[in-house]
């Protein structure tokens, strides 16, 4: 089965150059000020203690190729979900700059929420309404026909193996890997050029974590979609992304592809040919997936990260 | 690959159907949740019966023998500054709140970066406030009636609804500067919403007149939408005042409010925005 690809009405269909950069980013930089000194009881505060910054994009530089699966690597609180809202004009850049298919997120803010869209690892709904509730909401805040909208939702969760009479349950009565599966639906549904994925398997079982993946992959073989990728799960990366670039502290330590990361690590533990993505990522961030988890727990609470 | 829709009616027709999401999904909201609506709007009905009864209990509270049209005129004063308080809170507050609520969901980066306006956005919300208000205040005004058998053959409805319509354009404005509140901080934001319904309440004069009012809240009274409206409403029902005579001391004044306060309004709020997307404070929980 594959998703309609025929829209009753009429379309501008966007035309892309042959190697088209689906995503630049130059320089992006992204500070949080921490505010340390306002936590702290007033008779503890120093007179003019300057904020503590956090750097969370220290000035990363990469571009994504049109109908590429990009990934970004990195731990907790490593910066991959700041530099996903900086693309997705949720957070605004401190310095450096974003352009997606040549648009730049700052100026021409509209054109690229347009042809943008993101599926976060929390399933944001409105969790008493139903699945297909949340879905029409979305669908014409892009400006979709309600038929054609409803008709795509449907095939989505068909394919990421969700019966349709689910569609009709509040949210809130559904498990936590269908709730990501809607969420998934919700960020295809407009049929974005460029699919910003931020953990989507994260806490997913087995067998969805696989359907969510064959789709992306379906996706970008039918739909020509380009796909920014976060995960933790190593072989995801491993077995969906072109591309791979390690974030930590903010910046970009190593990128390359899947097999070129995993040779040269290889060379240099000695492990060549049997090198995972985990030893690439414990080589070049010193850290395992979990055990900065604490570390970074307050970050994540500040900046939602 | 597909991308920009072009639709019906090009950019207004858009932004029109974009409005019309918030609406629908305020309705299916409403629908999921009729219980607590249900809960509410007794709520509601109790709080204006208990304002009004103050009406009738006037003679033993005073100790003053009150003829009956005179205790007639003391309710319907109290009933319909009840029901018009309750109407500008309603658009008010389902303003002021959608921020906060859409925080709660975690839906708010969803529809924050959805391609639409956010003079859209906020007005699509302003459109179902104000029809909610509508059937709420209706439901209201119907039991309260009923239960005091009030008077209204002199009323001018049609005057009363040019009122509450001009009143309403202010009361969406300052709903979309309170609205600013949750967004400049998402832990007290909401409750800080309160101070502005609670200073509007205290000088508008909506259960007693304004020339109570100590000389130096005089000026505040003056400035304030809900004072003009309130006139407006009870000069239409208790007196039967046509819309000729309210339109420059009562509509003008309320037309040229609602268009100072929208626009001031949205400009704040997108201001707003761009410190919270800036200082990352879009999405933080409260």
């Amino acid at each position: 089965m594959t998703l309609p690809d025929t829209i009753p009405l009429p379309i501008t269909p966007h035309t892309f150059e042959p190697d088209e950069t689906a995503l630049d980013i130059r320089g992006a930089l992204k500070r949080f000020g921490r505010e340390e000194a306002q936590k702290q009881p007033f008779w503890k505060r120093g007179p003019r203690k300057p904020p503590e910054i956090t750097v969370a994009v220290d000035h990363i530089s990469l571009s994504v190729r049109r109908g590429e699966i990009f990934g970004l690597l990195g731990a907790n609180g490593s910066g991959k979900s700041t530099l996903i809202r900086l693309i997705s004009t949720l957070l605004i850049l401190d310095g450096g700059e974003i352009r997606v298919f040549g648009h730049d997120v700052r100026r021409d803010e509209r054109t690229v929420r347009r042809m943008i869209n993101r599926v976060s690892v929390e399933a944001s709904f409105f969790k008493k309404l139903s699945a297909i509730e949340n879905l029409m909401y979305a669908a014409r805040l892009y400006d979709l026909p309600g038929d054609y909208a409803r008709r795509r939702a449907v095939a989505i969760l068909q394919q990421l193996g969700l019966r349709e009479k689910r569609l009709y349950e509040p949210l809130e009565q559904m498990s936590r890997g269908m709730q990501q599966k809607v969420a998934i639906a919700r960020g295809l549904l407009t049929a974005p050029v460029l699919l910003l994925l931020d953990e989507p398997t994260t806490g997913l079982d087995p067998r969805s974590k696989h359907d969510v993946q064959r789709f992306v992959l379906q996706m970008r073989e039918e739909h020509d979609t380009t796909v920014f990728l976060t995960t933790h799960d190593m072989d995801e990366a491993d077995r969906l992304c072109d591309r791979i670039a390690v974030i930590d502290s903010g910046r970009i330590v190593a990128l390359d592809t899947p097999h070129g990361l995993k040779t040269a690590i290889g060379a240099v533990n000695g492990k060549n040919g049997s090198t995972t993505m985990e030893d690439v990522f414990m080589a070049l961030t010193g850290k395992s997936l979990d055990d900065d988890f604490e570390l970074s727990h307050d970050f994540e609470v500040q900046h939602g990260e | 690959m597909t991308t920009l829709s072009t639709r019906r009616g090009g950019a207004f027709g858009r932004e029109l159907r974009g409005a019309y999401a918030f609406i629908e999904r305020n309705v299916h909201l409403f629908k999921r949740y009729w219980a607590w609506e249900l809960v509410w709007l007794a709520y509601s009905i109790v709080n204006a019966l208990s304002i009004t009864f103050i009406g009738r209990a006037s003679g033993e509270i005073t100790g003053v023998a009150i003829p009956p049209e005179q205790i007639n005129t003391f309710i319907l004063y109290l009933m319909v500054g009840t029901l018009v308080w309750h109407y500008l809170s309603v658009v008010f507050d389902l303003i002021s709140e959608s921020i906060q609520w859409e925080r709660w969901e975690g839906t708010i980066e969803y529809t924050f970066m959805a391609p639409i306006s956010r003079l859209t956005h906020l007005l699509g919300q302003a459109a179902f406030a104000v029809l909610y208000a509508i059937f709420h205040t209706a439901i209201i005004l119907a039991i309260v009636s009923a239960f005091f058998r009030v008077d209204l053959s002199r009323a001018d409805f049609g005057a009363m609804l040019v009122v509450l319509t001009a009143g309403s354009l202010s009361f969406i404005g300052l709903g979309m500067y309170a609205a600013i509140l949750p967004l400049l901080s998402p832990e007290k934001g909401l409750q800080m919403t309160n101070i502005i319904k609670a200073l509007v309440l205290l000088i508008s004069g909506v259960y007693y007149p304004i020339s109570v009012l100590p000389d130096w809240l005089q000026p505040l009274a003056h400035i304030s939408p809900a004072t003009y409206m309130l006139q407006g409403v009870r000069a239409a029902l208790l007196e039967g005042t046509g819309i000729g005579a309210l339109w420059s001391g009562h509509v003008l004044p309320l037309l040229i409010t609602g268009l100072l306060t929208i626009p001031t309004g949205l400009l704040a709020f997108m201001r707003a925005e761009r410190y919270a997307k800036a200082t990352g404070k879009l999405k933080r929980n409260g």
